[in-house]
């Protein structure tokens, strides 16, 4: 059974200095939610913070009814992240160390079917292409059957092909698993292509500066109309006067006019 | 490539045996007199005489025996040492700053007091081997630890590691190159050290041959105890080298791909 996520006030500071928030979001169950923004808006603070890899300075995250276990919540880092010295199979069961070996067996076999790399179980992550790596790591989340998957923008360092076929792999999951899935991005495309809901970051510190439900049939026709439309009001917000994460920097007078020798 | 890598090693036999045949008409011609200089060939029927009157065997034993003993107790005492301080910061700051400060210590000036404390025989000797072991050891595993991947344990705080299993699960495999490269170290330093031990008072063992080919003038068999000493630590660190690629062949180094160090 999938389950809501409530964040009610969240803030985080770095000494002193704040980051993100306060954030009040109540994702709904089964959803996949896309959180979009600029770089240093606090996106991937947000999630580590969901992840429990960062305490958040002020608020409170409520998962389900506040009771599931690290297993039911998985996590997708940027980067494969894999044990160099486990072959694929191990490292898709890394999470399921305490579980009965025949169980294990049978959930890592699963996973590892779903993202397609049976035939490479016993490789080496040093013998994996950057997808298959990326899809390994999706299958160590998904191994424990995590009610709630958190995916910090697992597919950024992939080529536009490869990346497209893991969107598609995620919404197979999603079908599958009916996970309540968090994804953060900097790629339209990709937040339009996968989500029944898409949060818009601005910061600095990271606030909502958009909520929006694109009623696009999935798998979705990215050369559709509605795509378009849906992609240009992301942009328009994107691109406003209301974003403002990077601070502007000025060309100091004279700076243009140095050489390098 | 594999053709110019099967044939490396006699790359690396150039030079010494051009220094060789250098020697020996050195030794030819008289340049130099054999009370200083014996010749190569000298040299060989000195091992030869040694080997066939068992006193080689005998030597070599002897040492070798006192070098395992040593390197054993340094070994141990600096994995367990370094891997508590490694994983704990109280143990860290309670003996890391003892250990590096014994450190500084030259470690042949403990010799007087470890004749006075274990007298002159074997413990003396092994005890002075394994400091010189323990401390390259102990360094690289409490480094090693250190600058494990904040990533990688990251993955196991998101399935729930506690740093037990953090320690035992992600850090210890992850260390193992530098742990290998610091036993190397140890051997290296293990083997110096016992010659010392040897030279400062021993009835046999190749440190005793050195000491006896001084005192009576001979040193054919100074040399042919030196040449013993390089074909022991060779082949030690041959053996271990091996091994230790067979235990990090996960790395996607260079190294890990066959080139030998």
């Amino acid at each position: 059974m999938a389950h809501e996520i409530r964040i009610t006030g969240l803030s985080k500071s770095y000494g002193g200095q704040p980051i993100l928030g306060p954030v009040d979001l109540a994702l709904e169950a089964g959803t996949i939610t896309a959180i979009i923004g600029r770089s240093g808006c606090g996106k991937t603070t947000l999630l580590r913070c969901l992840g429990g890899l960062e305490q958040p300075s002020e608020g409170q995250i409520t998962i389900g009814d506040g009771r599931l276990s690290r297993r039911d919540v998985g996590y997708v880092f940027q980067e494969p992240r894999l044990m160099p010295w486990l072959t694929v199979e191990k490292n898709a069961g890394f999470g399921l160390i305490d579980v009965a070996k025949t169980s294990r067996q049978q959930a890592v076999a699963e996973a590892l079917q779903v993202v397609g790399l049976t035939a490479a179980a016993q490789q080496l992550p040093k013998q994996l292409s950057g997808g298959m790596a990326q899809r390994a790591a999706l299958a160590r989340a998904l191994a424990p059957r995590p009610e709630v998957l958190l995916l910090d923008e697992p597919f950024s360092a992939l080529d536009p092909f490869t990346r497209e076929q893991m969107q598609e792999h995620l919404l197979h999951l999603h079908h599958h698993y009916g996970s309540t899935m968090v994804l953060i991005t900097h790629d339209m495309d990709e937040a339009l292509a996968l989500a029944h809901r898409v949060i818009v970051l601005a910061g600095a510190p990271g606030k909502i500066a958009g909520d929006f439900s694109p009623d696009l049939p999935k798998p979705v026709n990215r050369s559709s109309v509605a795509f378009f439309e849906w992609k240009k009001q992301l942009t328009d917000l994107l691109s406003g006067p209301a974003i403002h994460a990077v601070p502007q920097f000025e060309i100091q007078p004279g700076l243009q006019q140095r050489r390098i020798v | 490539m594999g053709v110019r890598r099967r044939w490396q090693w006699l790359i690396g036999l150039i030079v010494p045996a051009l220094l060789l045949a250098l020697w020996q008409g050195i030794a030819t011609a008289g340049w130099a007199p054999p009370s200083i200089l014996p010749s190569p060939t000298l040299v060989v029927s000195t091992l030869l005489a040694m080997l066939a009157s068992g006193e080689m065997l005998n030597a070599v034993q002897a040492t070798a025996m006192r070098m395992a003993s040593g390197f054993a107790l340094g070994v141990a005492v600096a994995t367990v040492l370094g891997g508590l301080c490694g994983a704990s910061s109280l143990a860290r700051a309670l003996l890391d700053p003892l250990i590096q400060a014994l450190r500084s210590v030259p470690s042949l000036a403990w010799v007087p007091l470890f004749i006075l404390w274990f007298g002159i025989f074997e413990e003396s000797k092994i005890i002075l081997v394994a400091v010189g072991v323990f401390f390259p050891v102990y360094l690289n595993l409490v480094g090693g630890i250190a600058n494990v991947d904040r990533k990688l344990l990251e993955v196991g705080r998101v399935h729930g590691y506690s740093p037990l299993r953090r320690l035992l699960r992600i850090q210890l495999p992850a260390v193992l190159p530098a742990y290998i490269l610091g036993l190397r170290g140890g051997l290296g330093l293990g083997w110096m050290f016992v010659a010392a031990a040897e030279l400062l008072g021993a009835a046999n063992g190749l440190g005793f041959i050195l000491d006896d080919g001084e005192q009576t003038g001979r040193p054919e068999r100074v040399l042919a105890a030196l040449l013993l000493f390089g074909i022991c630590g060779k082949l030690t660190d041959w053996a271990l080298a091996a091994f230790g690629r067979t235990l990090v062949s996960w790395q996607d180094t260079d190294t890990a791909q066959g080139v030998k160090t």
